[in-house]
């Protein structure tokens, strides 16, 4: 029984990370309706930027502040620069190209950092052992971060201007400009905002999995997978699917399938969940008219 | 009928009948001055650390040219980069055998990069020497004739703990953690030789993870319940220190015995924090440069001299110096039982003819020894244990 209480609460704090990943991929989907291939690598990227501040001696919480400002800015860039060229092209193009948006955020982590595993920080660091050690100090405050983080994400879209203009440029940008709405920038100001809350994640996750430049390659699988279970359009139904799919593949694999065949269970799970709801447990279907 | 092709194999044979001539069409790679050796390397990309071992080798060389070669010829050795990536190891490695026409390959490093090249040099019966993994597969001379492994497997490695744990730990139960691998698998493989048919009634568990998997924290509970008291972890250095951190967390302090793969002080013990790591077991067969007890150890004054002489500048404290040092010793008694007679079927069997050799880097009590049937150059290692802040080294050299 014990056993059992142990994989669930290491479960739920796996699935905090894949939850905090998954809502980068959500708001980058709402703001622009593409998935962000690269989204893993840069969150990686930033995370080393936060480590170099950290090693230069700027305290944790600045460092922080500093890294989302850091990838606010490089998210904001990247889309005005790169995908803006690509508004037009065919939705694979944009696929391409966060597909090499990846290899060379990944080539540059390893250029610059070097490819030995690091340790980083935790700002929840308590030294004791917490719950009889099911879980870690640092485990407990991830998950409270990732519900920060979405009760933000949730009432930035759902009561802020700026949010709804967001949702409007990405879901209808014809009529969106007629009514004033600067679309390009709502798109750019989404790739900068997905880009701070993979950065976040990338902070919270590093501590636990170590950083190194692949950091974020496995985690990306599970993520997507978390985001698709519960509705790529929906942040509390990513949040919920990626906790999901962490306590699914810890009991899965602890008591059913074997390690073997854990992270294939999760998927088969998943893709019985989108044949019988194609949006995802919480996500809306839409209808379109062509 | 007569093709263009049998013509020239009727030729060849010809020429090589009159035994004076022969020498130098049967010797590739080597002239009266001179013998040619090949080697690929990861000199950059994400292994690129290991270019340190040939680094090495390329210094070793200098010095031995230094001091008139071996039976007068030159070493002119010639190392690629081959990024630790299999499709550049074939390009790289076909380039030393066709375009530059060297002897042997030595020492090249990393266990899919040479798995690619391995049925290539030994169709062409090119020596695929002394290579740079820990896998036990290349041990086979029967089937690859023309391949040999160096350092000790994983999976003689893995026996070894098993030989210890019967020995000081006879009840115990045993938790196995591997990498769902080659790698990882070899242990399991090694534990079976060593416990043989107590093996089922030692181990109680066996438990896998992924390279894809983010965490092992799921693995590491299941392991801790199952009982077990005793935990030998075959992973590669991101999981080992997770391993060793999330046991640390759950407050479970198995015996634990840890892959040489993943003990490095700045990669995995770091990370996973110097005192969880407090206890850790593992194998080793180099003596380690930072250790104090080698200050006044001949073998080790002997490197000392020459990384000073031929290395100003390199890495003191980097272990692959004294790997790249200790493996091209090994090569030189090859080359110096061979004598005059350098063709690849002699080195092959020089090689295979090890008998015993000491060599300055090894810990004392390890010697490297082959026949035609042992292409294990390296079957015995002493066991040491992380203190919190040294690997200390203790008990007798176990052999498996």
């Amino acid at each position: 029984m014990i056993g059992f209480l142990h994989q669930t609460l290491s479960g739920l704090a796996t699935g905090a990370i894949y939850a905090a990943v998954a809502l980068a991929l959500v708001m980058v989907y709402r703001a622009t309706h593409h998935l962000n291939f690269a989204q893993g690598e840069m969150a990686t990227f930033s995370t080393y930027i936060a480590l170099s501040l950290i090693q230069a001696g700027a305290p944790y919480w600045v460092a922080f502040v500093l890294t989302a400002l850091f990838s606010f800015v490089l998210g904001f860039a990247l889309e005005r620069l790169l995908l803006r060229r690509f508004a037009e092209a065919p939705g694979l193009t944009a696929v391409g190209v966060s597909i090499g948006l990846l290899l060379i955020f990944n080539a540059l982590s390893g250029w610059l950092f070097g490819f030995t595993v690091k340790q980083f920080p935790s700002p929840f660091e308590s030294g004791g052992v917490v719950l009889g050690g099911l879980v870690s100090a640092h485990e407990i405050g991830m998950v409270g971060v990732t519900l920060i983080v979405l009760l933000a994400v949730y009432a930035f879209f759902r009561f802020t201007p700026l949010g709804l203009a967001m949702r409007a440029a990405a879901a209808n940008p014809a009529s969106s400009r007629l009514v004033g709405i600067r679309v390009g920038r709502m798109l750019a100001l989404g790739w900068g905002l997905a880009a701070v809350l993979g950065s976040i994640a990338g902070m919270m996750v590093a501590p636990v999995v170590f950083l190194d430049p692949n950091m974020m390659f496995g985690i990306l699988l599970y993520a997507f997978a978390g985001a698709l279970l519960g509705g790529i359009d929906n942040p509390a139904g990513a949040v919920i699917g990626g906790f999901a799919v962490g306590v699914i593949e810890n009991l899965g694999g602890a008591y059913l399938v074997g390690t073997e065949l854990k992270l294939t269970l999760a998927l088969i799970i998943i893709a019985a969940v989108l044949v019988l709801r194609p949006a995802g447990l919480f996500g809306r279907i839409v209808v379109a008219r062509v | 009928m007569w093709t263009r092709r049998t013509l020239l194999a009727t030729a060849t044979a010809a020429s090589l009948a009159p035994l004076g001539r022969a020498r130098a069409a049967a010797m590739p790679g080597v002239t009266a001055t001179s013998i040619k050796i090949g080697n690929t390397n990861p000199h950059s990309g994400p292994a690129s650390s290991y270019g340190a071992i040939a680094n090495a080798e390329v210094a070793f060389f200098k010095m031995v040219n230094d001091q008139g070669g071996i039976g007068g010829r030159m070493i002119d050795f010639i190392t690629l980069d081959d990024a630790y990536s299999p499709p550049k190891t074939v390009e790289q490695t076909r380039k030393l055998v066709e375009q530059e026409g060297v002897a042997f390959l030595f020492n090249s490093l990393g266990t899919p990069t040479q798995t690619a090249v391995r049925a290539y040099l030994n169709s062409r019966k090119v020596p695929q020497l002394f290579i740079s993994t820990g896998a036990d597969k290349w041990a086979d001379p029967e089937h690859f004739p023309w391949t040999m492994g160096w350092q000790p497997s994983y999976r003689t490695e893995a026996t070894i703990y098993a030989k210890y744990i019967q020995h000081e730990k006879p009840s115990g139960r045993i938790g196995v953690l591997y990498q769902n691998d080659d790698f990882g698998k070899d242990y399991l493989l090694g534990l079976k030789d060593g416990f043989g048919a107590a093996y089922d009634r030692m181990v109680i568990k066996e438990v896998s993870y992924e390279t894809t998997d983010p965490t092992i924290d799921s693995q590491v509970v299941t392991l801790q319940s199952s009982g077990a008291d005793v935990l030998v972890t075959a992973a590669t250095p991101k999981w080992a220190a997770q391993t060793i951190r999330k046991a640390a967390e759950l407050n479970w302090k198995p015996l634990h015995f840890m892959s040489n793969v993943s003990v490095s002080v700045g990669s995995v013990l770091k990370p996973a924090g110097l005192e969880n790591a407090a206890g850790l077991i593992t194998g080793a067969y180099l003596k380690d440069a930072t250790d104090k007890r080698w200050d006044n150890d001949p073998g080790m004054q002997q490197w000392r001299q020459f990384m000073a002489k031929y290395m100003p500048g390199a890495d003191l404290t980097d272990g692959n110096h004294v790997f790249g040092y200790g493996v091209s010793v090994t090569l030189m008694q090859v080359l110096k039982q061979c004598g005059d007679d350098l063709s690849r079927a002699n080195i092959m069997k020089q090689a295979a003819s090890l008998d015993n050799e000491e060599v300055p880097t090894l810990l004392p009590g390890i010697r490297v020894s082959t026949s035609a049937t042992n292409f294990h150059p390296i079957r015995a290692m002493q066991l040491q244990r992380w203190t919190g802040s040294t690997w200390d080294l203790f008990g007798d050299v176990i052999t498996a």
